[in-house]
């Protein structure tokens, strides 16, 4: 017998409206900016059980913060999780899951198609610290498997890697996952819960760069982490961090406090307070104000994107487009089932005449902005090769699907005519 | 801390502090599908207030193993010799939904053991629609969005959280999942079908506190303020929330049940 689930508010609802009354002590509609460092802590017997977690409440805007609550709430409905938590960027949300999980003699199995930041911080830092990576082909899941050793506590891909827009097959990688009980991490910057929920695909954990498509608008910087709350970390026994007393809290097992939160409990109680890459009330306001519009936005960041890559796969100019809505595209199948309403505002291509006529592209463009960064309303271009992944050498570059006249394009919200023209000419621009 | 209850081992959350029998025992009983966490909060603030706390985990529920026990009374006489295998005499006890069934029909059958009762999102009789019902029994994940939404003030999901960064809808399905296959059923079928004393309702002496939600999906807050009215001399508190008491009003909550229990 088919059983109905209750009605549930749509996502567009849930992008507008979750996670925020009515502000209590005004009424004020639009979210407040609780721009304040701290609480006032009514008494003595109140301020110590807000710090000893008898009492839920906000106590100093580095652990929490209502403005922060709201967007942390707001997405954590958004992609289907339990809760989330908001952080300084993606790079610092991405650490604090990596922190909270592990310390020394930790490992990391993650795509080799990762954005250049993540990449440094897991080849090049990580290891300082004692943890290491092995960086493996997103598709191949053999190689994922193999990857896997005693000491992995984590698995971690792009849903749809930046920027050979290569597609994680979130539901057979997270059942690599489940079978060496540990936790799949995604990073569903560029596809945001509007395209696909990675929680429903199988992902335990979701990070975003909250400074791309949440926001729209590239107005800030933020990040922000979501626990789908369904990891046992009991089970697993391989998370003493969540399983195990810890003395910074009093002797506290996060997983005997809460099998659901205990990730978010350390995460917070530890992460936050700790290392500090808390997000700005101002930074959560911003991004919250771009997340009401993310449902109207993003079906047009897609489609505008469908005529950029059929328009640059039919030109002279241009050798190969990277994107899977090209038949071509090794993700072209795999993308359709997961991402249906489409997977991606990013591309890339090479240019006949390598490096020299990507340069001469990229500097006659006019309506395209060259800058390092994606998913805004204003269209970007940039050359990975010597900007946002300069740090690879060649095998890594090669590894992660990146040539020396690759071109990555963030397709923006302008009249895709505009944008077509502009391309036309810069494509005729970069062959003379 | 772990005791063996009708020969099986039961888990119960301290709170955060060491069993101490020498303070004033309180336990908390959960509802259908869930587990001790539902009184994280509470647990922590009575347990740090002066009280011996002692969150249960009901046989096959959180991290006690065993069956779970299929009707209210079975669960009553359950919770009764776990109160006993802790050593604790008399304790004040609060339960939420199935579990404050559970904790009055113990108050009826043995006073002698429970000093003060507190009834959270209650109802006597406790009736269980037929849709979540049927779903509960076949297993369908469509019973865990049924609990996790009606579970709640109605649209829940749009306000903002009293527990920051959470959300109380989502965090709580997954609670609702983690159940093992067929409790869930096995808990609603116990509320459906308890068969409460009303005369027995009537001659309870126990001091008693009814806190109900004002929104309240699944035992309304008039079914609590009328079972508050049929207990000799209960008191009655309405809170701005919806059936999960504990955790949308975690801080009202303990605040209530401390003063309660005091």
């Amino acid at each position: 017998m088919a059983h109905s689930p209750p009605k549930t508010p749509h996502p567009d609802t849930l992008a507008v409206h979750a996670g925020q009354s009515p502000d209590p002590a005004t009424g004020a509609r639009a979210l407040p900016i609780y721009q304040t460092a701290s609480f006032v802590l009514p008494d003595t017997d109140t301020a110590a059980a807000l710090f000893n977690m008898e009492l839920p409440g906000h106590v100093y805007s580095r652990l929490s913060n209502p403005t922060v609550a709201a967007f942390e709430e707001r997405i954590a409905a958004l992609e289907g999780g339990a809760g989330a938590i908001a952080t300084a960027s993606g790079q610092a949300a991405l650490h604090l899951a990596i922190a909270t999980l592990m310390g020394s003699g930790g490992h990391i199995v993650a795509s080799a198609s990762l954005y250049g930041g993540s990449h440094d911080l897991l080849h090049y830092t990580l290891p300082r610290f004692g943890i290491a990576t092995t960086f493996v082909p997103p598709g191949d899941l053999s190689a994922w498997r193999a990857a896997v050793r005693p000491e992995t506590r984590l698995l971690f891909g792009e849903s749809v890697g930046n920027p050979s827009v290569e597609v994680l097959d979130i539901p057979a990688v997270a059942a690599i996952a489940d079978e060496n009980a540990i936790p799949l991490l995604v990073d569903a910057t560029v596809t945001t819960p509007c395209l696909g929920r990675a929680l429903d695909m199988g992902a335990h954990l979701v990070l975003h760069s909250a400074t791309k498509f949440l926001s729209g608008h590239g107005v800030v910087i933020g990040g922000v982490l979501v626990d789908g709350g369904r990891f046992d970390w009991d089970r697993s026994g391989k998370f003493p961090t969540l399983t195990e007393p810890y003395d910074g809290f009093h002797g506290i097992v996060f997983s005997e406090e809460s099998p659901v939160s205990a990730f978010l409990l350390r995460a917070r109680r530890e992460g936050l307070r700790d290392f500090g890459a808390c997000m700005a009330p101002m930074t959560a306001f911003q991004i919250l104000q771009g997340l009401e519009t993310l449902h109207l936005r993003m079906p047009r960041h897609v489609a505008t994107t469908a005529q950029v890559v059929s328009f640059l796969a039919g030109h002279e100019a241009v050798i190969r487009v990277h994107h899977p809505d090209r038949e071509d595209h090794p993700g072209h199948t795999l993308a359709r089932r997961l991402y249906p309403r489409g997977c991606s505002a990013i591309l890339s291509f090479e240019l006949k005449g390598g490096r020299e006529a990507g340069r001469r592209f990229i500097d006659a463009l006019t309506l395209f902005s060259h800058l390092a960064n994606i998913g805004d309303a204003k269209s970007l271009v940039i050359h990975p090769a010597s900007t946002t992944h300069h740090r690879m050498d060649d095998a890594a570059l090669a590894a992660a699907g990146i040539a020396a006249g690759t071109v990555r394009l963030s397709i923006g919200l302008e009249h895709p005519d505009d944008l077509l023209e502009d391309l036309s000419r810069a494509l005729r621009a970069s062959q003379k | 801390m772990n005791v063996i209850v009708e020969g099986c081992p039961a888990y119960a959350y301290t709170g955060g502090q060491p069993f101490d029998p020498g303070k004033p025992a309180v336990v908390l009983v959960h509802g259908a599908a869930s587990d001790h966490s539902l009184w994280h909060y509470p647990a922590r603030y009575l347990a740090h207030h002066g009280f011996c706390v002692l969150a249960v985990d009901m046989p096959g529920h959180g991290r006690s193993p065993g069956t779970a026990r299929t009707t209210v009374a079975e669960l009553a006489r359950w919770l009764d010799a776990f109160i006993a295998a802790t050593g604790v005499a008399k304790a004040r006890i609060a339960g939420h939904s199935l579990g404050s069934a559970v904790a009055l029909e113990l108050a009826l059958r043995h006073p002698e053991h429970v000093s003060r009762l507190a009834l959270l999102g209650t109802s006597a009789p406790m009736p269980v629609g037929e849709a979540f019902l049927a779903a509960a029994k076949d297993g369908s994940p469509a019973a865990f969005d049924m609990q996790a939404t009606w579970g709640h003030a109605r649209q829940c999901i749009l306000a903002a959280s009293p527990i920051p960064g959470l959300c109380l809808v989502g965090a709580g399905r997954q609670l609702i999942a983690r159940t093992r296959p067929g409790v869930q059923y096995a808990d609603l079928k116990a509320c459906q079908d308890w068969v409460p004393d009303p005369a027995a309702i009537r001659a309870l002496a126990t001091p008693t506190l009814v806190v109900a939600g004002r929104r309240d999906q699944m035992t309304p807050m008039r079914a609590g303020r009328a079972l508050a009215t049929e207990i000799p001399g209960a008191r009655f508190t309405a809170l701005d929330a919806g059936h999960n008491l504990p955790v949308e009003a975690a801080r009202e909550v303990a605040h209530a049940l401390r003063a309660a229990f005091a």
